[in-house]
């Protein structure tokens, strides 16, 4: 991520900034975008994401809510019923479990089971991830959970200007839209700067971050930066990785992805959540039914530990980092010894 | 001094002036229940009751009984997966449902069909979640009743953010919630009554207490003095009511929904009623309760405690009772007549209601099992092979 915005005597913006400013544009050009959630209001959020939307559009469009998270989707959910838009905070990753109730008994399936007649607009914002140090519920990655459930849009910016493109169609969708935020890069800055034109990311579509052609890593959110990184290392090693950022879990773009991996021949899969039963399972599996005449070795994973999501002091040694995934890569040299090798 | 008295001493110099913020506390008296089920039948007050009123309810009761039994019978013949009846709580049902002016909208439970067929919604349609062809058979805003919920009290909250927001967009309408006595141990009814007080939404709960949470009695839900008595905690009135006292009710029910509307904020009703039938049909109710119970409760049916006061008026003509009971003959064949058609069902609905445009992964679903029916198909056609599914691997290409 380059610095022309500065060059250009513009500044670039933190991807907080960037949400914060999607929420406003969103609120401006529609008024049935409603903010709510713990401490929104005159806090603007703990991170600050609805900073000063208050101010500008009073209470009852970005008000505090009582702390309940059920209390909160589930009242968001009959707001939608009346023809609102609301987007919800949910504080923590972690705290998002007592709303769970009402995501997957209704946020997730009220379109279905009424038959297509009651659409549920509703996004629900949630920060997750690890890598800033917090304590106990505060870093999960919970996003195996909601890709479980049908109904649901899963998506996850990894870039300041994906930022503001994917809450933008999250709130435009007419499903609801689980929108994950990579805690851990809410303060990284890049060339987007909102004197350019709003940047557009559609749901369901995988963009390729860095062209490659010996393996593509695939990613999403907190893991795309070290990901790069490991594809910068890698080039000592002469090896030319492609970095390919899912952008949205939900829908899955098995197009991208697979026209990636026919073409480099070898995949790894990146991402923070534990790896059993995490979401590199599944995208492994399809990219082995659908690629498997291409490949070249089989599609590896790097994942967090299968643990509880360790005190801050430990973190570093369960997030998925540049040496573990620079090992990972050299496995993807089919030798004779691999299998031996991969029974660790 | 005393640990209490101590308590209710105050030391300025401890004990700082609250912010601002804090609200001042609401004086508790005057949102407590009375001690006593509010009731109109067999007292002075009902001469206030109106007798059209009361003719109105009592054919809706009549209807809601014979609704209930038609339904019932429908699940012995295999016509219904399963029926949760409102016999003996017909009052609250037909009350929660007249109280409610055309833009209101209702929030059931799954006891709560005739609730919703008293509001106007097609009696077949209202049982589509019960036969199982689809959840929701109705359009909710055609209506503006809620899906029939079955989670118990999860659909309080959205009750209170549908109010709100009709609030917000300056609309007239006023939520009314239902919720059985089991459901008011849940977390949804707490939040959604704290954020209803919070709000001042204009929803009404009502508390369908029908002693029972399928086998499990009052006792042993809550602690509390009556359901009634935990609005006073989230800062909203609590209302007692015989809830097989249809007058009563519609009193209680009317003056809550007034509230409301006027922008005087939530009330939560608790009913006091009885489960005459079982839980639903495939319940054994008698491994719980004594058939003396019941005995005395069908002693204080709401239908027969209407009817008493209509003779008294002396508006309980044979005519006119023949009439109630051959309009509910006649909903009762109609409902037969309906659910005995088979429902056309359509397998590639499964695609078609997830996502407002499906996937690509449900397209392939979808073809996926397009294939397996056309295949299906052809089998049944005669080609000597069975279903898809139960041919071999070695007969694929
Ligand atoms: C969240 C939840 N837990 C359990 C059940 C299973 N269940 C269905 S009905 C019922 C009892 C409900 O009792 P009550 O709220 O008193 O309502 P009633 O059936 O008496 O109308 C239970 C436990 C459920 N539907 N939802």
């Amino acid at each position: 991520m380059t610095a022309t915005a500065t060059e250009a005597g513009r500044k670039p913006v933190s991807m907080a900034q960037a949400l914060n400013r999607a929420l406003r544009d969103a609120m401006a050009d529609d008024p049935a975008v409603h903010v709510m959630g713990e401490d929104v209001g005159e806090l603007g959020g703990v991170f600050r994401i609805t900073d000063g939307l208050v101010k500008e559009f009073g209470e009852e469009r970005c008000g505090d809510t009582p702390l309940a998270e059920a209390g909160i989707l589930g009242t968001a959910v009959g707001m939608a019923m009346y023809g609102l838009r609301p987007v919800v905070e949910m504080q923590f990753d972690a705290f998002a479990y007592p709303g769970f109730e009402q995501l997957i008994s209704h946020v997730a399936r009220m379109r279905n089971r009424t038959r297509g007649a009651m659409p549920l607009p509703l996004t629900i914002r949630v920060p997750y991830g690890g890598g800033i140090g917090g304590v106990e519920h505060h870093s999960d990655s919970s996003e195996a959970y909601y890709l479980a459930t049908p109904g649901l849009q899963v998506v996850t910016p990894a870039t300041v200007a994906d930022a503001y493109g994917l809450l933008r169609a999250a709130i435009a969708s007419d499903d609801p839209v689980v929108f994950l935020e990579p805690k851990r890069l809410y303060w990284s800055r890049a060339d987007w700067s909102p004197d350019d034109p709003a940047p557009v990311a559609p749901l369901g579509r995988a963009e390729i971050r860095r062209p490659g052609s010996s393996a593509t890593l695939i990613t999403y959110g907190p893991s795309l930066p070290v990901c790069m990184e490991a594809a910068e290392a890698a080039t000592a090693e002469g090896w030319d990785l492609e970095v390919l950022d899912l952008r949205s879990l939900q829908p899955f773009d098995d197009e991208t992805v697979c026209a990636s991996v026919r073409r480099t021949g070898r995949a790894v899969v990146v991402h923070e959540a534990s790896g059993f039963g995490g979401p590199g399972g599944e995208i492994a599996a399809r990219v082995t039914e659908r690629c498997f005449h291409h490949l070249e070795a089989p599609v590896l994973r790097v994942a967090g530990f299968d643990i509880p999501y360790p005190p801050p002091m430990l973190e570093r040694h369960h997030l998925p980092g540049v040496d573990r995934i620079l090992d990972t890569v050299g496995r993807l040299q089919w030798e004779a010894d691999w299998t031996e090798g991969s029974g660790d | 001094m005393t640990v209490l008295e101590q308590r209710g001493s105050r030391n300025e110099n401890y004990w700082p002036a609250p912010p601002p913020a804090w609200r001042p506390r609401v004086d508790p008296e005057p949102l407590l229940p009375d001690a006593e089920p509010y009731r109109l039948l067999g007292t002075d007050a009902v001469s206030r009751v109106d007798s059209g009123l009361l003719t109105e309810l009592y054919g809706h009761l009549v209807r809601g009984r014979r609704y209930n039994a038609q339904a019932t019978a429908l699940t012995r013949q295999g016509r219904l997966a399963v029926y949760p009846s409102s016999t003996g709580q017909e009052a609250c049902q037909v009350a929660a449902a007249l109280v409610l002016e055309e833009q209101d909208w209702l929030f059931p439970s799954y006891r709560d069909t005739l609730a919703a067929v008293a509001r106007g919604l097609d009696p077949v349609q209202a049982l589509t979640l019960l036969r199982g062809d689809w959840h929701t058979g109705y359009d909710p805003r055609e209506h503006r009743i809620a899906p029939l919920c079955t989670p118990l009290a999860t659909q309080l909250p959205h009750a209170v953010g549908l109010a709100r927001a009709a609030r917000l967009k300056g609309d007239d309408v006023v939520a009314m919630a239902l919720v059985g006595d089991g459901g008011t141990s849940e977390g949804d009814f707490h939040e959604a009554l704290n954020f209803a007080a919070v709000w001042q939404a204009p929803v009404v709960f009502l508390v369908q207490n029908n002693g029972f949470a399928i086998s499990v009695p009052l006792a042993k839900q809550s602690a509390a003095p009556s359901l009634a008595h935990k609005a006073v905690g989230y800062g909203m009135p609590g209302r007692l009511v015989d809830g097989n006292d249809a007058p009563a009710l519609h009193e209680v029910l009317t003056e809550a929904v007034e509230r409301a509307r006027r922008g005087g904020g939530p009330t939560l009703v608790e009913a006091i009623t009885y489960r005459v039938e079982a839980h639903t049909n495939a319940d054994d109710a008698t491994r719980y309760r004594t058939d003396d119970e019941v005995e005395q409760w069908r002693g204080h049916d709401p239908i027969a405690l209407v009817e008493r006061e209509l003779s008294e008026r002396g508006l309980l003509s044979d005519a006119f009772a023949q009439q109630v009971r051959d309009g509910a003959e006649e909903l009762a064949a109609g409902l037969r007549d309906r659910m005995n058609q088979d429902p056309v069902l359509d397998p590639m609905d499964l695609f078609a209601h997830v996502y407002a445009e499906p996937t690509a992964q449900l397209r392939e679903q979808e073809a996926q099992l397009r294939a397996e029916l056309a295949a299906e198909a052809e089998g049944e056609a005669g080609s000597g092979r069975g279903p898809a599914h139960e041919t071999t691997g070695k007969e694929r290409p």
